[in-house]
């Protein structure tokens, strides 16, 4: 499934439609209950939301409304529509149940998903505001053209979520998808504010960790080069389609003055006439090749912001490794404490140990009640390292396996990428070819 | 049409062309043995030519059958422009090539080897190859000028170049100057009456040119010409030549705004150039640090970089050879202007000798003098020979610009094949490797 390759909503249907693999579990062939939980929380292994239910996001619309600060804005709003699989399978075709929502509440999802599942290369959305135009490509946000493609990349969005094995079982997804009004209170119930990392502890932690598993240094290292390599090339194409533009268009000025010229020509007029026509077709066909190629960038702007939360789930891992040895380290410590003040023996520099040389030791009831205090600390601080031990384990296992499947799928999905690349180019040889043998006719006319 | 006093004008346009005679189509015109034998200039001749080989002559035709039968290189074949004459007239064969570098204390130059074939008998041998530099072809041409006024002379490449700005002696520009000067000489080989001056005769065959002697009797016959220069106003220019005037204007404008497209056009594939190249080459950096990606990414940079060579190729051409022509087109329809000039200024002088005469003969009954009738012979002579020269020039305009665009319509259909087959082999490559993949997978 490849829900990345730019195509119309349509496309997209047919490939939800398309898979054959998986049979429809009963239990939830209907569209999610009302109340929003899943009916069946042990899904199939391979068995995701997509498989059961069919999700586009057909159209946009400009809405004006408040804001947060009442102020009036005008914003867009998008459709999004989805039917039951197994109706469409049976040949019912029910009207789809449908919804809008805009960018921000988009927005919310993704953030609400990027904490919950700290381990997963969540899917991006597409960009907020149009960033690597080149000039005849409007940066403004309320452009058909941007709210067009923003429409595509939005439903790329879902369907990439929704045939996620672990994302697509997702109790908000789902309300997202089916309950329009009241989903923002569920999503904020959730209290995953609360849980998000603040940027500051994590990014003392990519400083601070000693010992963080290798594959997830190659993984980051590897999001960088991602990313430097996709922006690099999003920006030296559009210089590139900048200058072709300039190409094609300066032409155009053939036709101009091939026209004039054939006018005062008796013989050669008319296919100077004609070959000038031509030019002027060959200028005009730059704008439609152009348009093709900006879903080619959409495609790379795509993997451009996936490396970013790649980066984000190696650095989640640097967090809780991090935060593991952290308190295995005050574990140590804090029997290191114990083991001197049961024997004695000051192994390392303390105050405790300078205050006894210099006041004298303490009252035995004093140690003890220190010694006590110290088991407790220890016990607690040996449940806290089995817990880290634990979410480091079980951040690194599910991290593995969501990296390796990312990897698999990238390097499907821009290979594909490239090859469209390729037969767009070829199309665009061809037309050139066609438009200059016919002015060749024409000049062998003259 | 003339109005006024200058009556009996014979070219003013109510005869066609095919009917006016041309003063070396007469079949009783005796042949002479040489032009640099005898120069008479007799009443009816055009001024500065005893012989004429007109095209229905049969013995240069026969000669030239037989000629050509022997299989000679046919530079003409390469340029593709034979519609200058009939395969069985052509008996005058030059080019120009072999540039060399000259280094003398004095100065450095280029010289070209100039090579003929002819079998006409106005030359001591059947064949000549001479050295000759760009000086040479600019005295000649200024010979023809002079001897032949009535004429269009084709062009020269430019002859002066910045010297800091142009290198003179890149092989660039050798190359685009040695283009020029072979087509200007073959212009005037293939021209039925300049190529039987002998001023061009000494260029193809003289040992050592000397240019300071020159032929004297001629340079008398060009005078002639000059001193209608002065005093004389035109009263009337005929119609045809005015629509030449204005075609000639025009087409110069329209040629000049081809030229800046095309420079135009040149800039922006320089520019876009420089940014695909860059293109590229990220693409080869991306592959450093994929796995399956890499042979993919490598490609993509490869198929750009072959893209790129393409476009390098198709801007390098419209500089060499499509820009050059154009330039000379512009510079020969001076030319041709200079020329309806000097044909405005025999019909001015015409007029003016005819008007003093026909006032003297209200006086004193004194006949027309023979000068006036000269004039006026000079003057339909002069008309004749431009229309003649005129048909010619617009039939190899129209070859010539066919053959330009039809040129660089090529050129860019290359281009594009060329860009087409570097993506094409891309997507093979990709798609058996995935092909490969898939049933690798499946077993």
């Amino acid at each position: 499934m490849r829900p990345g390759s730019a195509a119309a909503s349509g496309e997209m249907k047919m490939m939800a439609e398309d898979v054959k693999e998986e049979f429809v579990s009963d239990d939830d062939s209907e569209q999610t209950a009302a109340d929003g939980s899943l009916s069946n929380p042990e899904v199939e292994e391979g068995s995701t939301l997509l498989r059961r239910m069919e999700i586009c996001v057909g159209e946009a619309e400009k809405r004006s409304g408040k804001n947060a600060v009442s102020m009036q804005e005008t914003f867009t709003v998008y459709l999004i529509e989805t039917r039951p699989m197994d109706a469409v399978a049976e040949g019912r075709n029910p009207a789809p149940d449908s919804l809008w929502r805009r960018y921000s509440e988009f927005e919310l999802l993704r953030n609400y998903l990027i904490v919950t599942y700290p381990y997963i290369v969540v899917p991006p959305l597409p960009e907020k505001r149009a960033e690597f135009v080149w000039h005849k490509l409007s940066a403004d946000n309320m452009d058909p053209d941007f709210v067009e493609r923003r429409r595509v990349g939005l439903e790329n969005f879902l369907l990439r979520v929704a045939s996620h094995p672990v994302l697509s079982n997702d109790k908000i997804l789902h309300h997202f998808l089916t309950e329009e009004h009241g989903w923002k209170e569920v999503v904020y119930e959730t209290g995953f504010q609360a849980k998000a990392d603040s940027r500051l502890r994590a990014l003392s932690a990519t400083y601070r960790v000693r010992n963080p598993d290798r594959r997830f240094i190659e993984m980051k290292h590897y999001s960088d080069e991602l990313q430097s390599h996709t922006s690099q090339l999003l920006r030296a194409r559009a210089r590139v389609a900048d200058r072709l533009y300039g190409v094609y268009k300066v032409h155009g000025n053939y036709g101009r003055v091939f026209s004039e010229w054939s006018a005062i020509e008796k013989e050669m007029g008319d296919g100077l006439q004609s070959a000038g026509h031509h030019m002027d077709a060959y200028a005009a066909s730059i704008d439609d090749i152009l348009e093709e190629e900006e879903h080619y960038a959409d495609q790379l702007k795509e993997y451009l912001f996936y490396a970013e939360a790649l980066r984000a789930v190696c650095r989640k891992h640097e967090l809780t490794q991090c935060e593991l040895e952290m308190a295995s380290q005050d574990l140590i410590s804090k029997k290191q404490q114990r083991e001197e003040l049961a024997t004695g023996i000051v192994r390392t520099f303390s105050f405790k140990g300078m205050t006894n040389k210099i006041f004298g030791q303490e009252a035995p009831e004093q140690r003890e009640a220190r010694l006590k205090l110290l088991e407790e600390l220890i016990a607690e601080g040996e449940e806290t390292v089995k817990e880290k031990t634990a979410e480091c384990e079980e951040h690194v296992q599910k991290a593995r396996v969501d990296m390796q499947r990312f990897r698999e799928q990238k390097d499907r999905d821009l290979r594909e990428a490239l090859i469209n690349h390729a037969v767009m180019q070829i199309s665009m040889c061809k037309k050139g070819i066609q438009v200059w043998s016919n002015a060749k006719e024409c000049f062998l006319k003259m | 049409m003339s109005v006024g006093a200058p009556k009996g004008l014979a070219s003013s346009g109510r005869k066609p062309i095919t009917e006016i005679l041309h003063p070396l189509s007469a079949a009783e015109e005796p042949l002479s043995p040489g032009p640099d034998v005898t120069v008479t200039v007799e009443g009816d001749k055009e001024p500065g030519l005893t012989n004429g080989t007109p095209v229905e002559t049969p013995s240069p035709a026969s000669a030239s059958l037989l000629f050509n039968r022997l299989q000679l290189d046919n530079d003409s074949e390469a340029d593709g422009r034979d519609p200058y004459a009939t395969a069985e007239t052509r008996d005058l064969f030059v080019t120009v090539d072999d540039p060399k570098k000259h280094v003398s204390t004095m100065e450095t130059y280029i010289t070209y080897r100039v090579s003929t074939k002819t079998t006409r008998i106005e030359f001591d041998l059947p064949e000549y190859c001479v050295r000759r530099r760009y000086q040479d072809f600019d005295w000649l041409r200024t010979k023809l000028e002079d001897s032949q006024p009535t004429h269009l002379i084709p062009p020269l490449p430019e002859k002066f170049v910045m010297k800091g700005v142009v290198d003179r002696f890149s092989e660039e520009f050798v190359e685009t100057r040695m283009k020029a000067l072979d087509k200007f000489l073959k212009r005037v080989a293939d021209h039925p009456v300049l190529s039987f001056n002998p001023h061009l005769n000494a260029f193809l065959s003289a040992k050592d040119l000397n240019k300071r002697q020159g032929l004297a009797l001629l340079t008398k016959v060009g005078e002639s010409v000059k001193h209608a220069a002065g005093g004389y106003k035109l009263r009337a220019r005929p119609a045809e030549f005015c629509a030449m005037g204005e075609y000639l204007d025009t087409f110069s404008h329209k040629l000049g705004t081809i030229d800046r497209i095309a420079q135009r056009i040149i800039k922006e594939q320089s520019e876009y150039l420089t940014e695909l190249r860059e293109y590229g080459s990220l693409y080869s950096n991306w592959a450093g640090s994929e796995e399956e990606l890499q042979r993919p990414l490598e490609g993509v940079g490869n198929s750009v970089s072959t893209c790129c060579g393409a476009l390098d190729d198709l801007s390098e051409n419209m500089s060499q050879d499509f820009l050059p022509v154009l330039r000379e087109y512009v510079l020969y329809i001076e030319s041709m202007k200079s020329v309806l000039r000097k044909r405005d200024q025999s019909q001015a002088e015409y007029e003016g000798r005819l008007e003093a005469a026909a006032l003297r003969k209200q006086e004193d009954r004194t006949p027309m003098p023979a000068e006036v009738e000269k004039c006026q012979d000079k003057v339909e002579c002069f008309n004749a020979d431009l229309k003649a020269d005129w048909e010619r020039w617009q039939s190899n305009k129209r070859q010539d610009f066919k053959q330009l665009l039809t040129g660089t319509a090529d050129k860019n259909i290359h281009y594009y094949e060329k860009c087409q087959a570097a993506w094409e082999s891309l997507v093979t490559l990709l798609q058996d490797k995935q092909a490969e993949d898939k049933t690798s997978e499946t077993n």
